[in-house]
């Protein structure tokens, strides 16, 4: 029988069938943040029940810390709680964490990759929805609630029915200006917020092959905003050098048996799909979002969209609501549009690579005055890497605030929030209303578009820099 | 879990589409508040105005569907973030059951795991209940053992629902109790695994490098 990677990652999984295309299945890897870590935590003990497999789950603090420079988990207070919760229920159940300040310390989905906890075949499991992230390696990775994740954590399983299948193929060669954060803003506005739901998508052809794990982490990390359980790559020999040496990959001949096993992750030639999209990126172009959905995305020399070409009355309506929200005239450039706020961080774009693009356009640039623009690296490793390479003196020179590891400004929970009726052009990867504050206008871009607007002032072009 | 049979009562509208767990629930919230204090922030950004007072123009504020136990919504409700307090906020203004055209699935599957029952019908007959419920005063009720949904004038909806998660929401049944009995099958799994991938297992020991 022919099989999808999906399918294959599934089927080593099922501890029981449970009919009805449901299946127990096993959980490998079980990430844990200071957000949702203590609540599962909590119930697990609330049920008088124990972490079963302790050495699976590893614990990192990054939602409610400040990432301001020189912080501690009491920093941003509301928070403190939640980490010393962490921090007290990850110890008592023996669970790994890498605390503040700590090797190791960063978002979840940027530390787990780079320290070779997430591996090609694992499940792997986090709640938090940009889980997703980690498919990018060939891991079947996705996000769940607190009551899934106490499930996990006192079980190692989850019950899961097997969703539907989709296929992205990326081919063409990316255009100058253009990265893989503008390719899957670019898929979402073309094929809208929803397309992926009850899906799980796999990205192939020869713009995947062709990218960097960094970047396929990109394209992974918003498959959750197209709708989809998870965002899968076949790993290949580009994954394969990016885990060889990583601190808890495994080494040596465990490392050879393990590619031997890996190499066998594919999709067959004739797996079937239920949705099966192509896609030539060739003609894609720097890409931002001008709305309150990552759907509402549109190439950098387009207009605003006017909702009197709208025929439906309900998707007009949704349109001029988000107009009226982001404080925007239809029709109009979206390039030219004034700033406030330039905030590059979070697990869609906040790696080594990500602070070397946006390196690149500030080098001997300088913030506009009216602009507030920060860095936030997305783990301790990232900082301390962009730091040696002198990455932090450049985004200092040119005005941007270097700070610690964490979400920060992403999704707010530490307090760092846009205040209300500010723009920001944000590297991240949700501009919903109040996404990152109440009122808050966000733009979502790459970071070196994020860069270009932060020079500007406004939102620009990148290519007209370069 | 809140077992789910019946429920009576009016339907509210919000048709917008891709309403967000952010909307349903801000982030500070569940940072700082308790679970049984999430009513009062559920849709806050379009329950209130921003000087915190009421927004009459919004439809859950008008007096007909104030305690509604059922929200109809637009497509891709739930979408976004995994937090399950999307779903206890939800459940704290009284709601027990969602009817949308699509769910984002995280929050689809945290809805069974409270007792909301998130239904799938299609665009024509959410945009008929749409109709139905603001010409009317009535009741709807929605039957989770035949699996019909009745409208004011009488009018009977088939709505589908996984067997096996109909099961479970009917009885109120704790997932986490069913899979322990399977302890001895977990074990086994596990036992054959470490053979064939200690380095999954072996991997949490290691200092870091």
């Amino acid at each position: 029988m022919t099989q999808a990677l999906f399918d294959k990652i599934w089927s080593d999984h099922v501890i029981r069938d449970l009919g009805g295309g449901w299946a127990l299945l096993h959980i490998d890897r079980h990430l844990l943040h200071d957000l949702s870590g203590p609540p599962a935590l909590m119930d697990v003990k609330r049920r008088g029940l124990k972490v079963r497999n302790p050495e699976l789950v590893f614990a990192t603090p990054d939602h409610a810390v400040s990432s301001a420079p020189g912080r501690t988990g009491e920093t941003y207070p509301t928070g403190a709680k939640l980490w010393t919760g962490l921090k007290a229920l990850s110890t008592e159940a023996g669970i790994r964490l890498f605390d503040l300040g700590e090797d190791g310390q960063g978002i979840v989905h940027v530390m787990g990759p780079e320290l070779g906890l997430v591996l090609p075949g694992v499940t792997l499991i986090c709640g938090d929805s940009h889980t997703c992230t980690n498919g990018a390696l060939g891991a079947l990775a996705f996000g769940v609630g607190s009551s899934e994740s106490c499930h996990a954590l006192a079980t190692q399983t989850l019950r899961q029915r097997k969703p539907k299948r989709m296929r992205i193929r990326l081919d063409g060669r990316l255009g100058n200006g253009v990265t893989a954060k503008d390719l899957i803003l670019h898929l979402i506005g073309r094929l809208g917020a929803a397309a992926g739901v009850e899906h799980a998508i796999e990205y192939a052809g020869s713009t995947i092959r062709g990218m960097t794990v960094e970047q396929r982490l990109t394209i992974c990390n918003l498959s959750v905003e197209m709708g989809a359980k998870s965002g899968i790559v076949a790993p290949d020999d580009v994954t394969f050098s990016y885990l060889e040496g990583k601190a808890f990959a495994p080494e040596g001949e465990a490392f050879d048996r393990a590619v031997a096993r890996w190499r066998a992750l594919t999709t067959d030639d004739d797996a079937e799909f239920d949705r099966d999209e192509a896609v030539d990126v060739s003609d894609v172009a720097p890409t931002i979002t001008w709305g309150t959905s990552p759907q509402h995305a549109i190439a950098i020399d387009e207009a605003i969209p006017d909702p009197a070409c709208e025929t439906d009355a309900a998707a007009r309506d949704n349109i001029q609501a988000a107009l009226d929200y982001m404080d925007l005239q239809p029709g109009r450039p979206i390039a030219g549009t004034k700033i406030d706020r330039v905030f590059i961080g979070s697990c869609t774009n906040s790696r080594l690579s990500d602070l070397r693009d946006a390196a690149k356009i500030a080098r001997n640039r300088r913030v506009a005055d009216h602009v507030t623009a920060w860095v936030v690296p997305g783990s301790l490793r990232v900082k301390v890497a962009a730091e040696a390479e002198g990455l932090d003196r450049v985004f200092r020179d040119a005005g941007f605030q270097w700070r610690e590891p964490g979400c920060s400004m992403c999704v707010g929970a530490n307090g760092e929030l846009v205040p209300p009726g500010a723009r920001c052009v944000s590297t991240t990867n949700r501009n919903f209303v109040g996404r990152q504050g109440p009122g808050a206008r966000t733009h979502l871009a790459s970071p070196a578009m994020a860069v270009a607007a932060a020079v500007a002032g406004a939102i620009s072009d990148v290519r007209q820099l370069r | 879990m809140m077992p789910f049979t019946i429920v009576f009562g009016r339907a509210a509208p919000l048709m917008k589409t891709n309403i967000d767990t952010d909307v349903i629930v801000r982030i500070e919230r569940l940072t700082a508040g308790t679970r049984d204090k999430l009513g009062r922030y559920a849709l806050e950004a379009l329950r209130y105005r921003a000087d915190g007072t009421e927004n009459p123009d919004f439809m859950l504020n008008q007096p007909k569907y104030h305690k509604a136990p059922i929200l109809i919504a637009g497509r891709n409700f739930g979408c976004g973030s995994s937090r399950e307090g999307a779903v206890w906020a939800l459940m704290a203004i009284g709601l027990r059951c969602v009817i949308a055209e699509s769910f984002g699935d995280i929050f689809y599957g945290n809805c069974f795991q409270n007792g909301l029952l998130p239904i799938r019908l299609s665009e024509a007959v959410i945009h008929d209940l749409f109709e139905e419920t603001l010409a009317s005063e009535g009741m709807f009720t929605v039957d989770l053992a035949r699996c019909i949904l009745t409208t004011p004038t009488g009018r009977r909806i088939a709505f589908a629902v996984d067997p096996l998660r109909r099961e479970s929401l009917l009885a109120g049944l704790d997932d986490v109790g069913l899979t322990l009995k399977c302890v001895d099958e977990i074990e086994s799994w596990q036992a054959t695994d470490r053979l064939a991938r200690p380095w999954i297992w072996t991997a949490g020991a290691k200092p870091l490098h």
